[in-house]
Parts: structure tokens; C-alpha cells; sequence
């Protein structure tokens, strides 16, 4: 649920603006270290840093948007490829220059338990952190669905003149997407962190990850990207299970080539 | 003077120069360069920076022990094998003497490379692969046992363990990285346990996975499921962090960890990280030796330059990085040159007797391969890693199973 909160944010993005967010991974590692801080600083269990964290994350979002990359929306793909990358190799330096290469982490009392279910054991942590990964999936299908803005940042994804010529502010609508899909991958951030530790080299890792689970489940689709986490997250646990660990990446990548190849729009992806 | 007599004065003066002490203390005059490549940053950036700190502490002590002047240039190679290979070339042509590192197997045989084509002396401080010594190499020299003999001396120290403790464990499952290190530690294994019949286990189970896993739940519960008696471990930090973690979450029941021989378990990352979880983990290692002059000099340097560091945390690390700047001074001290050729051969006729490490002194055979490197079997209590066997080291005595295990 968490990988799939992570590409619903870059699904968002590319769906409303258009622009693939090349430093998605760099994002969710800036928002585990954000946590870190709180938690060092104040002891601010994770859970509760959402909030503060993805609020921060929408302002950054936002200002990216509107200062960065709305002059690049109209210039070709491989333009904004530049810059993202450019984008995201900046935040990977500047990680390391503020927090050095080492591993870090936050240590939670809850972080080492698990519930006992028959003969299952349940992580805490990482129940916890499907749930908060759902509600907020959940609230941001509702936004879309619900809300007069939500409808207007649709109307700007179906029809970008159309939702001109009626009037609509397109580049506030395109920031306040990238705001929210800047929200999205931090709330993963927060939620990652109780599981793995974060350097500031982590970043591409999850860019390429959340690469996978949006081309699995339909670029652009929001359900696709929460059906594409929750795919590629069973089939590798189940990979490592039943045939190797080590084939873990393989069986994700072997997905990814088989949708390619029978289903180009994505699981759940509309057809250009 | 005719020209006969001034081409013998000419010859005569010449002579004098070419050998008089003056013109070796003029060589001397210059400092060795030693190019230190480690993974400061990346997977393995904390045992890097760990190793640097042998490093660090060389120049200052050579100097005492041997007068000579050692300038190091140190290199990050990022845990990135690419890189390694990058870096060492550049250090080449920034006027490297000697290559010094890298701690990982990969990167050595990516680095023994380049210093063979470039005819540039390198220094193994810590790499075990076997085959990097086996390549007929005239530039590269190891001071470390290779996974054999870490195997060899891990094995045989797991048996005595076992007879310390009364314990007689029948099963274990054996979890190893699956880079070039964890590689050759399980060729080792499999090669090396068959013979050894004295001891009371067999592997019941071998689990594989990347040492830069995020997540090694699938691989526990794999390990689990075994219901080995304990859990034999070739891992690095990170790894080993996420494992002992995923252990406890999962309620494994076990005797306990023991590595056969790898970092991780004793590093201090390892302790910092899981304070108490670290505790009673077993690593059989190549480790310093409490009882030497170089050890208590080593000791002495390293609370001058980190004082809130300890030995025992970087075990390994320190002493075989250290050491391998040591035979490249004392190489240049005696050729008097930093001609690479001439620091090859005199690495070659290294004989260090008061060293750090365990084991004989420092030699090389003609494939450039310190031979005598022993391990010590060391348990982590109270956060701080302590030797446990052999007995003639020991500075505590060996608790088998772990507190934790509760017998079914």
C-alpha cells in the first residue's frame, strides 16, 4: 500500500501536468529524513508527522510547480526530462551534504512488534502504515471525485484548452497537483521510514520502483497505481518465497516487460 | 688533469653519490603517497568510514615508528564498483605512489586492474575473494585471509564454541550476501565444512540476497521456516541491521547468530542502531591483537585523533588498514624510492613481526598473499564486542545459546 501511495503521487503528477517527476524517489527520501529531524528533535513519532510533513511537501510541491517547471510544460519531453533529473540529482547532493552518507532511522517502541493472527504474524509497523497509505489514498480519491477543485484538476487533465477557454487558472490547478502528489509521496515517506533505513542515495531506487508500479498498473490511472503497488509488492514477496529471494526484482521487472508487451496502457490504463 | 683522469673522478664522484646514505636521505626527503580507496559512502559508506580511520591514524604513527613522511589522498569509491575503478586511476594520475583499500572483493579485483596495467604498487587492506591473488598480479598484495582461510579459521572456531559452551547444535541455515565476498564465503563453505567432521551441524538451508535489501522479511521467514538451530551469517551492516530487526519482529526462536567470518555483527553502527539487539551476535574474525606494542601504539593514537571511538568497534577495519599502510612505508623506507617497481619488490621482502592483527607476521608468498592471518571468535556484550576465543585472548567468556532462546 505504501509503494503505492508513493507512484499514486508521481501517477497524479504525470496525469494532471504532463511532466514525469524524475525526483519522486529523492522526494520521499527528503521526507524521511524531515522525519528524522522531527523525531530527533522532538521525539514526533512518524504518525504524527504526517500531517506537518505533507503540508510542508504540498508548499514545496506547489512552489516547484508554479516556479520551476510551469515554463517547461509547453517545451518537449526531453527538456523536462533535464531538468527533473538535473532536479533530483541537486536534492541527492544537497542530502548528502546536510546528513552525510550514513544510514538512518527512527526507532519506534511499536516498530519491533507484530500481532499473532493463527499462525500469522502481522508486522505492527507495517499495518499501520498500510492503513494511513489507504486513508489517504482514499481522501485523494474523494478530492478528485467530491470537490470543485478536484473536478476543475480533472477537467484540466481531460482537456487543457477546454479548461482554459472556460475560464479555469490552469497553472494554480497544475500546482496544486503537484502539490498533492508531492503530499502523497511524503505521507509514503513518513510510513517508509518505520520499515527501512534511508541514505541519501535511496532516492533513484524508489524513482525507478514507482516507474514500475505505474507502468504496471496505467500511467495517469489512479486506482492502477495503488492495484500496481499492491501487485508488484505481493509478486515479490511471493517471488521470494516460493522461487528465490534474490529473484525478487526480476519477477517485478518480468511483470513490468509482460504488461509492456500484452497491455501497453497499464492494468488499469486508459488507451491513448 | 688529462681527460683519462677527470673520467675516473667524474666515475668516482658518481660512484660516491649513487651510494652514499645522503642520496637515500635525500629520496626520503619526498613523501609517500598513498591513494586510500574506500566506500565512505553508499551500502557499505559506514565501514568505509570505519576503515578510514585506520587510515587516518597512519601517517602520524609511521612517522614516530618509522620517520617516514606519509601524505594520504583518500578516495570515496560510493560502494559503486564503476567508480572504483575511476577513482583509482585518478589517483594514479594525481601522483599516487601506492594504492591502499578498498574493502570489498568486487572492487579489489576492479582496482588490482588497474594498478597492474599502470604498474602501480596496491595494498589489499580487507578483501577475501580468492581469485584476486591468483591472477599472477605483480602490483597487488593482500594482507587478509582469503574467504578460505576466513572460512577455515571461522569454522574452527564455531567448533571450539561449541565445545565451550556444551552446546551441540544439529541444523543451521546459512544467509549470505550475494556480492563477490558473500560468493566466495559460501564457495568457501561448501568446500570447507564436508572436511570438517568434528562438527556437530549440518546446513540445512542456503538463502542468498542483495546486501543493499530494503526488506529481508521474505528472507527470514524463509530461514525461519527451516526451524534451524542457529543462523550462520556472511553479511555486511545495513543488512545485518534489517536482519536482526526482521528476526525479532518475526519471533524467530533460535540459538543465535554466528558469522563464520564478515563485518556487520561487530561494527558499532551495529550497536548504536539496535543497543541491546546487538548483543550476544558472533562473528569469527580476523580482529586485532590485544597483546602487542603496535596494538597499544594504535590504541594510543586513536584516542588522540577520536577520542569517542574505541577499537573494539572497528575491530578489523582499523588494524588491517592500518597495516596495509604500514607495509607500503616500511616498503618505501627500506628501497628508498617511490619508483613503483622498486616499492613492489620491497613490499614483496615485507617481514612486519610486531603487528596489529593476529597472526604470524606479515609475509608474502610469490602470489602476493600474506599467509598466518588468524581470527578471533568475538561476541558483542553490553554493546561493545569481546573477544571470546581462543582462550589465551579472551576477555570474556562465551554465552551460546543466546538469553533469548527458550529450548522446546
Amino acid at each position: 500500500m505504501v509503494y503505492g501511495l508513493m507512484a499514486l503521487g508521481l501517477s497524479v503528477i504525470y496525469g494532471v501536468v504532463r511532466v514525469v517527476n524524475f525526483a519522486h524517489g529523492e522526494m520521499m527520501t527528503i521526507a524521511m529524513y524531515a522525519v528524522i529531524a522531527m523525531f530527533g528533535a522532538w521525539k514526533i513519532d512518524p504518525f504524527l508527522a504526517v500531517l506537518p510533513v505533507a503540508a510542508a511537501f504540498f508548499a514545496l510541491g506547489y512552489l516547484m510547480q508554479s516556479g520551476l517547471i510551469n515554463p517547461f510544460i509547453t517545451r518537449p519531453e526531453h527538456s523536462q526530462f533535464i531538468l527533473m533529473v538535473a532536479v533530483a540529482i541537486i536534492m541527492v547532493n544537497a542530502m548528502l551534504m546536510i546528513f552525510g552518507p550514513s544510514a538512518r532511522n527512527v526507532q519506534v517502541d511499536y516498530q519491533l512488534e507484530s500481532f499473532e493472527i493463527g499462525l500469522l504474524l502481522v508486522d505492527k509497523a507495517r499495518l499501520y502504515a498500510a492503513g494511513v497509505a489507504l486513508a489517504t489514498s482514499v481522501g485523494l480519491f474523494l478530492f478528485f471525485k467530491r470537490t470543485l477543485v478536484g473536478k476543475a484538476i480533472r477537467a484540466c487533465a481531460d482537456n487543457h484548452l477546454g479548461a482554459r477557454v472556460v475560464g479555469l487558472n490552469v497553472k494554480h490547478l497544475y500546482a496544486l497537483t503537484f502539490g498533492l502528489g508531492s503530499a502523497c509521496v511524503a505521507v509514503a515517506g513518513c510510513m517508509m521510514i518505520l520499515m527501512v533505513e534511508v541514505t541519501p542515495n535511496l532516492g533513484p531506487a524508489y524513482t525507478l520502483l514507482a516507474f514500475v508500479i505505474v507502468i504496471v498498473g496505467g500511467l495517469g490511472s489512479m486506482p492502477g497505481a495503488l492495484a500496481g503497488g499492491v501487485l508488484i509488492g505481493v509478486s515479490e514477496a511471493l517471488a521470494g518465497l516460493f522461487i528465490t529471494p534474490s529473484a525478487k526484482s526480476m519477477v517485478s521487472f518480468g511483470l513490468l516487460i509482460l504488461v509492456l508487451l500484452l497491455r501497453p496502457q497499464g492494468l488499469l490504463g486508459k488507451k491513448a | 688533469m688529462n681527460r683519462r683522469d677527470f673520467n675516473k673522478a667524474a666515475a668516482a664522484v658518481g660512484a660516491a653519490a649513487a651510494f652514499s646514505p645522503l642520496n637515500r636521505a635525500f629520496a626520503q626527503a619526498q613523501k609517500l603517497k598513498v591513494g586510500v580507496i574506500l566506500p565512505r559512502s553508499g551500502v557499505q559508506g559506514l565501514i568505509g568510514q570505519s576503515c578510514q580511520m585506520g587510515a587516518d591514524i597512519a601517517p602520524a604513527l609511521i612517522k614516530d615508528m618509522l620517520g617516514v613522511d606519509v601524505e594520504l589522498m583518500n578516495a570515496d569509491w560510493e560502494t559503486n564498483i564503476d567508480v572504483a575503478r575511476t577513482r583509482a586511476e585518478r589517483l594514479i594520475q594525481e601522483g599516487a605512489h601506492v594504492l591502499v583499500g578498498p574493502f570489498d572483493s568486487g572492487a579489489a579485483s576492479a582496482i588490482a586492474q588497474v594498478a597492474e596495467q599502470r604498474g602501480v604498487p596496491f595494498v589489499i587492506n580487507i578483501a577475501a575473494a580468492p581469485p584476486i591473488t591468483e591472477q599472477g598480479y605483480k602490483f597487488v598484495f593482500r594482507n587478509f585471509p582469503t574467504a578460505i582461510d576466513l572460512t577455515v579459521n571461522g569454522l574452527g572456531l564455531i567448533g571450539e564454541l561449541f565445545r565451550a559452551t556444551n552446546v551441540a547444535p544439529r541444523t543451521a541455515v546459512f544467509m549470505h550476501v550475494n556480492d563477490t565476498f558473500g560468493q566466495a564465503m559460501r564457495g568457501g563453505i561448501s568446500a570447507t565444512l564436508p572436511r570438517l567432521t568434528q562438527l556437530p551441524f549440518k546446513i540445512v538451508e542456503t538463502i542468498s540476497y542483495d546486501p543493499a535489501a530494503k526488506d529481508l522479511s521474505v528472507e527470514v521467514s524463509k530461514a525461519k521456516a527451516t526451524k534451524a538451530d542457529f543462523l550462520l551469517l556472511v553479511c555486511r551492516l545495513n543488512d545485518a541491521i534489517i536482519l536482526r530487526r526482521e528476526i525479532v519482529k518475526q519471533r524467530w526462536n533460535m540459538m543465535g547468530i554466528i558469522s563464520p567470518g564478515s563485518p556487520g555483527l561487530y561494527e558499532d553502527q551495529y550497536a548504536k542502531t539496535l543497543g541491546k539487539l546487538s548483543d550476544y551476535a558472533i562473528s569469527n574474525n580476523p580482529w586485532y591483537n590485544p597483546k602487542t606494542r603496535m596494538t597499544a601504539a594504535v590504541i594510543k593514537q586513536l584516542a588522540k585523533q577520536f577520542p569517542k571511538d574505541r577499537i573494539n568497534n572497528h575491530g578489523a577495519n582499523i588494524s588491517y588498514t592500518f597495516e596495509s599502510i604500514l607495509i607500503a612505508a616500511d616498503a618505501y623506507k627500506r628501497s628508498g624510492s617511490t619508483n613503483p617497481k622498486q616499492l613492489a619488490d620491497a613490499i614483496r621482502q615485507t617481514n612486519i613481526v610486531d603487528r596489529v592483527s593476529l597472526g604470524g607476521p606479515i609475509k608474502f608468498n610469490a602470489k602476493g598473499q600474506v599467509e598466518g592471518n588468524l581470527s578471533a571468535c568475538v561476541q558483542n556484550r553490553d554493546g561493545t564486542p569481546r573477544v571470546i576465543l581462543p582462550e589465551s585472548a579472551a576477555e570474556a567468556k562465551p554465552v551460546f545459546p543466546w538469553p533469548d532462546y527458550k529450548r522446546s
